[in-house]
């Protein structure tokens, strides 16, 4: 009789455990603030709305005028870099090549580079890095654009800092983050590009967020 | 008797000497290869990566070890001045630039240089420093 209470007992506490492991979910980044919202219903109540990337404009690989919308119903990878970086970019695009390759066929993933040396790094020489990287095709787009709006998205929007620097050895700093953008275009994660565990993590957390869309 | 054992110790003494002379050169392959391995992390493997295997059609690899070989003169001053040629590596041209590192010491060309042709596959053996110092007031 004892053992039974027993045995109840550790599967009551078993099941406990079980029921407290929840789906992992992807944490959100950035400024919220709470609004005050309509639902289908019509009822209104309240909710927490998360920082967004802003609509964007710029240059691709192509010299085709590549906006937000080409991310539509994606999820992606925003990173800043240059091309005559000798110092983190090499290894962040090395470590972004494994991603690349993991999700080349998966159509709802998507990656985007942007450089932030707008004196040199006009389209055409953002293809020829991107063929010699090993990169063709859309799904990994290089974005061209002005100071002003790649610096101010960076900073700004990706929370990535970036900047020149006539002291730096290629004139440039900038932080080698990855950052992981879902379907509504908001901060999902930021991986350090140079890391090799933090891009492992960047694996395994992509399939989780697009896991989230699959309802 | 006693002449053979005195040709003996001398014998083993002259052995004794050119041992310990390959050791002395051991000892520095040693640390010339634990010494480059760090300069090597520090200013190499972002563009040539952990293995030599290089970055796609950017960077070449380190393991063309015939390249090595026939550039061996001139491997200090690629190292030193950087690079701004096409270099052919593995039979596929390579011609992206490589930055030049003023400010290693010709004894940390040395090193990395000697770490360089002694991993990644190849084993090109030990280069003192004089030479490597005589090789980068040859550059052109």
């Amino acid at each position: 009789m004892k053992n039974i209470s027993y045995i109840t007992i550790l599967i009551s506490v078993g099941l406990l455990f079980a029921s407290c492991k929840q789906e992992r979910k992807l944490p959100f980044y950035g400024e919220r603030h709470a609004e005050t919202v309509k639902d289908a219903a019509g009822v209104e109540k309240i909710d927490t709305v998360y920082q967004t990337i802003p609509a964007w404009s710029f240059l691709n690989q192509d010299s085709i005028v590549t906006t937000n919308k080409s991310t539509d119903g994606k999820v992606y990878v925003a990173d800043f870099f240059f091309t005559s970086c000798t110092t983190i970019c090499p290894t962040m695009h090395r470590n972004l090549m494994t991603v690349y390759n993991d999700f080349k066929s998966n159509p709802d993933v998507m990656f985007v580079s942007h450089t932030i040396d707008f004196k040199y790094d006009k389209p055409h020489v953002l293809k020829k890095y991107a063929q010699k990287l090993g990169v063709d095709g859309p799904k990994w787009q290089f974005l061209y654009g002005t100071k002003d709006s790649v610096y101010t998205l960076a900073e700004k929007n990706y929370l990535v800092a970036v900047g020149e620097d006539s002291t730096a050895k290629d004139g440039y700093i900038h932080q080698g983050y990855l950052v992981l953008i879902d379907k509504d275009r908001r901060i999902r994660g930021a991986y350090d590009g140079t890391k090799e565990d933090q891009v492992e993590q960047l694996k395994k957390d992509i399939p989780v967020l697009l896991a989230e869309y699959k309802k | 008797m006693r002449k053979y054992i005195i040709n003996s110790v001398f014998s083993l003494f002259i052995i004794g000497i050119i041992v310990s002379c390959q050791n002395q050169e051991t000892i520095d392959l040693q640390n010339y290869m634990s010494n480059g391995k760090d300069i090597y992390k520090a200013k190499c493997q972002n563009c040539h990566g952990v293995n030599g295997e290089g970055l796609g059609k950017l960077a070449p690899p380190l393991t063309d070890s015939v390249f090595l070989k026939v550039n061996k003169a001139r491997l200090a001053c690629f190292i030193k001045n950087g690079a701004n040629e096409s270099l052919i590596i593995h039979g596929q041209e390579y011609k992206e630039k490589m930055p030049a590192f003023p400010e290693l010491a010709d004894i940390d060309v040395a090193q990395v240089m000697v770490f360089i042709t002694n991993s990644f596959g190849n084993k090109q053996g030990f280069v003192p420093y004089s030479k490597v110092s005589k090789d980068l007031q040859d550059c052109k």
